[in-house]
């Protein structure tokens, strides 16, 4: 097989799985827009507050400890313990249901039927607040993620490619793991969307709130338990990111790897955003490799975005989108 | 009437004077967002140097000293309105640590005959001081940088890297660009291969690079980084197997928070730096005992001789001492920003004096000229152990390559010279 298209599979294996973490970012989200019509602006951050709340209560940081040194005059930073990373991430989805808890009570209940961009204004606010919270209370400096997941070059498909090709194909193992994740996420969020009652509920929320809290579903809770989703979403973006650069605040950023992603397979489709995610991650990488060396390179983050544009065009709800249909 | 008269005028000259003379050095510093991590170590060593003179010194020369300290968040925007905000509190030197805030502050300063100071960074062409009067960049620039990495290509080449290839994954911005014509230039000289790979803000997302970086094989790779690229690079790196001895970051990609995330893995990777590293210097015994035990030391006092922190240490001392010069040169411990750029341009640091700084091998001995606002240009390239957690030294502090880099400067420098309508000459 001729170099040149051996490495194009490898470029295009890579894509794909560069796509899946787009997607773990874009599915937080899909579900709070499709539960209540809000585009999260603080999804990105969602995802950078989780990651450090998770390696702060792994390592036993004192939360706050800058804050509480300087106004008592103490020397406090650690508590001592090291907590299992099967422990952590439990307490630090708990921790995320708080917050849902927290943003339902003190933000969304007071913007009930407000306009869209209202609600949107309201999560750039909440982006900011997170941000300077999360620096407040976990310090801003680069923290290691260390739940044990591997990386670095697969072994045994550099091995295997190499024999069936004489080239062994770079695929890494933590990508090939976030792709087993989401896989994972994707069917458990379909399986209960359509089969458990709280799902059934966030579905017809999702088709008309206004017929759904007539028949008694309360609008609070299922707002709580979207947000409660997207954090634990949030949770394994970040810790997915997380490992690739360490927990530090420009984890926020990789919102703007999902904007493409959204745009093209549509706002409200789980599906949809994996599927796009895999389509924005191919194209972007492949792009990349047949076209970048001859216009300088770098064309990853706006030919995501061109790609998105070319798609929106044609189908401007996104490829999965509800048609939007409205009558007169 | 009369006593009223005396007094209301007594009132006035008071509130018109200064109650108390203090020299102001503002610091442009980011301890938040995503540049955070480099910038908190390097505004806390910044700040630490000039309390330690209040504490342990009185100040400088009777006078003490004021560190502002105004948020930029690395934004340039944010930086020209810390410079607008702190100008007027009698601030003598900008030292902004960002080269997008140092492109837009350099005709300000200029206009408002206050002078920036850039070690390391910002424009490279302002070495030459004849066209940018109030701009510092000793003791290095980028460019000094660049040739430095080469050099050491070199000494562990045997003298000889023809033939080889060398990739240079840098940040897509100017800052990231400004090695190419440096290395273009070096590449022809020393006939190895360079190839430049560009990586887009931030730089979260390298796999294309190094995918390219694993099919070209290249014998070594340069890297011109800041921020999360610095990480995920070393990351990727590792993920293709890339030998870390081969990778060479530029001075802004080797900090401790560049290699820790990446663990065991980082092992080895090496970066070009102008300044010692370690806290095995005397200075730190005194920062212990004036500041930290003190309660005086700037930030959490954990990041004491980290590579940022010595390097935001190390520029402060060196415009302490411009600052004693200036007071020296103009016979007055008050300076002002005027007094402060002639101290600047008539500095010399000796090994004499370093050492009675505590600080003995810190840094080059160099003296800056109205010619050269650049310094010597020297460094040397330090060696990150993973086990260890430290950076160690692994050569001498050499030369760069003038020949190559002057000519580049004058270009440059001419070039601004004739677009601003600025007429080269020393007063």
């Amino acid at each position: 097989m001729p170099d040149q298209l051996l490495f194009a599979i490898e470029v295009t294996l890579n894509g794909l799985m560069a796509g899946v973490m787009y997607a773990l970012v874009a599915l937080g989200f899909v579900l709070i827009f499709k539960a209540s019509g809000i585009f999260n602006y603080a999804q990105g951050v969602m995802a950078l507050f989780a990651a450090l709340t998770l390696v702060g209560l792994q390592n036993g940081q004192v939360p706050f400890a800058h804050l509480i040194n300087a106004i008592f005059g103490t020397d406090v930073h650690h508590f001592g313990w090291h907590l299992p990373a099967f422990v952590a991430i439990i307490l630090t989805i708990g921790v995320m249901i708080l917050l849902a808890i927290i943003v339902e009570r003190y933000v969304l209940k007071h913007l009930v039927n407000q306009e869209p961009i209202i609600l949107f204004m309201a999560t750039i606010g909440l982006a900011y607040f997170m941000e300077g919270f999360g620096d407040m209370m976990w310090g801003s400096e680069i923290k290691k993620l260390d739940v044990g997941l591997p990386q670095g070059i697969s072994e045994s498909i550099d091995a295997t490619t190499y024999n069936w090709f004489g080239y062994g194909f770079f695929i890494d193992r933590l990508d090939i793991v976030a792709t087993v994740i989401a896989a994972l996420l994707v069917i458990s969020l379909t399986l209960f969307s359509q089969y458990s009652k709280q799902g059934r509920a966030l579905r017809a929320v999702a088709d008309d709130h206004q017929a759904a809290l007539s028949v008694g579903i309360s609008l609070r809770f299922i707002w709580v338990l979207v947000w409660s989703i997207a954090g634990f979403v949030a949770l394994v973006a970040g810790i997915m990111w997380g490992a690739k650069s360490g927990v530090q605040f420009s984890l926020s950023l990789i919102a703007l790897k999902a904007l493409p992603v959204l745009m093209l397979g549509g706002f409200t489709s789980i599906p949809g955003a994996i599927v796009g995610g895999l389509i924005i991650g191919v194209g972007e990488k492949l792009f990349e490799f047949a076209i970048g060396p001859m216009i300088g390179g770098a064309t990853e983050n706006w030919f995501a975005y061109v790609l998105a544009l070319l798609f929106l065009v044609f189908r401007p709800q996104g490829l999965f989108g509800e048609k939007i249909i409205e009558r007169v | 009437m009369k006593t009223k008269l005396a007094t209301l005028a007594l009132t006035a000259v008071m509130a018109a004077s200064p109650v108390m003379a203090e020299l102001v050095f503002p610091s442009l510093s980011y301890r938040t967002g995503p540049y955070a991590a480099g910038g908190i170590p390097y505004a806390d060593g910044y700040a630490d140097y000039f309390n330690l003179l209040n504490e342990r010194d009185g100040g400088i020369g009777g006078v003490m000293t004021k560190v502002i300290e105004c948020e930029t968040g690395y934004n340039t925007e944010k930086g020209v309105e810390c410079y607008e905000s702190t100008k007027g509190e009698g601030a003598l030197v900008y030292n902004p640590l960002s080269t997008g805030i140092t492109y837009q502050l350099i005709p300000k300063v200029t206009a408002d005959g206050i002078p920036l100071y850039t070690p390391g960074y910002g424009r490279t062409s302002a070495a030459n001081g004849k066209v940018f009067s109030n701009v510092f960049n000793f003791p290095a620039n980028y460019w000094n940088a660049a040739s430095l990495a080469v050099n050491h290509l070199l000494d562990i080449n045997g003298g000889d890297i023809k033939g080889k290839k060398v990739a240079l994954v840098y940040h897509n911005s100017a800052y990231g660009k400004e090695p190419i014509r440096t290395l273009e230039e070096l590449a022809a000289k020393h006939g190895f291969e360079l190839k430049a790979i560009p990586v887009d803000h931030p730089g979260q997302e390298q796999k294309s690079q190094w995918l390219q970086i694993r099919r070209d094989k290249p014998d070594y790779v340069l890297m011109w980084g800041w921020g999360v690229m610095n990480q995920v690079a070393i990351q990727e790196a590792a993920n293709i197997r890339f030998p870390m001895e081969n990778f060479v970051g530029v001075w802004w990609s080797g900090g401790e928070h560049d290699v820790t995330p990446a663990g065991d893995s980082s092992n080895g990777y090496k970066a070009v730096t102008f300044h010692n590293v370690g806290t095995d210097f005397p200075v730190f015994d005194e920062v212990k005992t004036h500041l930290v035990d003190a309660g005086k030391a700037a930030g959490a006092a954990n990041n004491i001789g980290t590579a940022l922190y010595n390097r935001g240490f190390y520029a402060a001392m060196l415009l302490a001492e411009a600052a004693r010069k200036a007071q020296e040169i103009h016979g007055t411990p008050d300076i002002t920003p005027a007094m402060m750029r002639d101290g600047m341009e008539a500095l010399e640091i000796t090994e004499a004096r370093m050492a009675e700084l505590g600080m003995p091998n810190f840094g080059p001995a160099f003296a800056v000229s109205c010619e050269n606002h650049g310094g010597p240009g020297t460094g040397a390239i330090q060696q990150w152990d993973a086990s260890a957690k430290t950076w160690s030294l692994i050569s001498e502090f050499g030369g760069s390559d003038m020949d190559v880099i002057q000519p580049l400067i004058d270009a440059d420098s001419e070039a601004y010279a004739a677009e601003n309508n600025i007429t080269p000459g020393c007063n």
